[in-house]
């Protein structure tokens, strides 16, 4: 196999893969933020905070994904 | 279309290569210090204009992170270092939006392997940069925890002798702590430079697929995205610094 495909193959399956983990994650957050507001409305500025901040945590580990698959491409 | 991870070199000053993500950076800085410097001198007890929205932004912030620490004193202390941080990473992310991304640029190379050297690149998009700003925060942090506790103290955090209490347990919590100090830098580093490379590269692609309308969705999701990853750098920091001053638990 040529050294172009391999790359190719490579960065689709290092992200493909990478996203599985934090999607899961994500939509876990969102689901129990969601929750939280519903039992309780007021706290919704905090709690909406706190998971904005959740949510990027979370994603950067996506993001370290992608940065492979990029390295992999372009570097 | 020309998309590279390392940031392109547009001349040399000296020995220095000058980038063009150096470049927005310097230019970033220059309009910050200037904006700050004009509305600094002309200050007035009734704010008006600029510097109404200066003082608005200011103040938002300073609940923010008052809200984080509980203490006025230690907001004030932080204030400096989070509100550059965000002010920063903000406009420089979002000058990555501006029309020429990727498009306008110096031509580089000769004939059917011309490509061209794009003047505008987010300077987060530069590796150099992230890892530089992250490596500042993480010192910040471990010197912030040592002026609050003093070295002794704030070394006690993460070299836990074997001998006390949670004995072997304990030093082993250490020096993961001491790794995930280590890793906080890393972690720093790669969540702003992905968020907003990767950014850039999708708004590349998608202008040279379908220049008119398409791109406009992944326009509001750069300057959303761009504008979460200063808030959320910014946020981060602010927990580590508060968590730095806090004792160690027992």
């Amino acid at each position: 196999m040529e050294v172009e495909s391999a790359k190719l193959i490579g960065a689709a399956i290092a992200m493909g893969l990478g996203a599985l983990g934090p999607g899961i994650g994500l939509g876990l957050l969102a689901s129990k933020a969601l929750e939280a507001i519903g039992r309780n409305p007021e706290a919704q500025s905090k709690v909406q905070t706190t998971m904005i901040l959740a949510i990027a945590v979370t994603e950067a580990v996506a993001i370290y994904a992608l940065v492979i698959a990029l390295m992999i491409l372009f570097a | 279309m020309e998309i590279s991870i390392v940031a392109e070199k547009l001349f040399t000053l000296g020995t220095f290569p000058v980038t063009n993500a150096f470049l927005i950076g310097v230019i970033v800085s220059l309009f910050l210090i200037l904006l700050m410097q004009k509305v600094v001198r002309n200050k007035t007890l009734v704010p008006r204009g600029a510097q109404n929205v200066i003082e608005s932004v200011f103040e938002a912030l300073l609940n923010l992170i008052e809200s984080v620490t509980q203490d006025k004193k230690q907001s004030r202390q932080f204030f400096p270092l989070i509100a550059t941080i965000f002010l920063f990473v903000l406009f420089v992310n979002w000058i990555g939006l501006f029309p020429g991304l990727g498009t306008v640029g110096l031509l580089h190379g000769e004939g059917s392997h011309a490509t061209i050297i794009p003047f505008l690149r987010s300077t987060s998009a530069d590796l150099n940069f992230t890892l530089a700003l992250s490596l500042i925060t993480v010192f910040m942090v471990q010197l912030t925890g040592i002026t609050a506790l003093g070295v002794v103290h704030y070394g006690k955090k993460f070299f836990v002798s074997p001998f006390h209490k949670p004995y072997g347990i304990g030093t082993l919590v250490g020096v993961l702590e001491l790794v995930s100090e280590i890793g906080k830098t890393i972690s720093f580093t790669f969540r702003l430079f992905g968020n907003v490379f990767a950014g850039e590269v999708l708004l590349t692609v998608m202008l040279h697929l379908v220049p008119f309308f398409l791109p406009l969705p992944f326009l509001f999701l750069e300057i959303f995205v761009g504008f979460i990853q200063a808030i959320v750098f910014s946020m981060l920091t602010l927990v580590f610094l508060k968590t730095a001053t806090l004792p160690a638990e027992h």
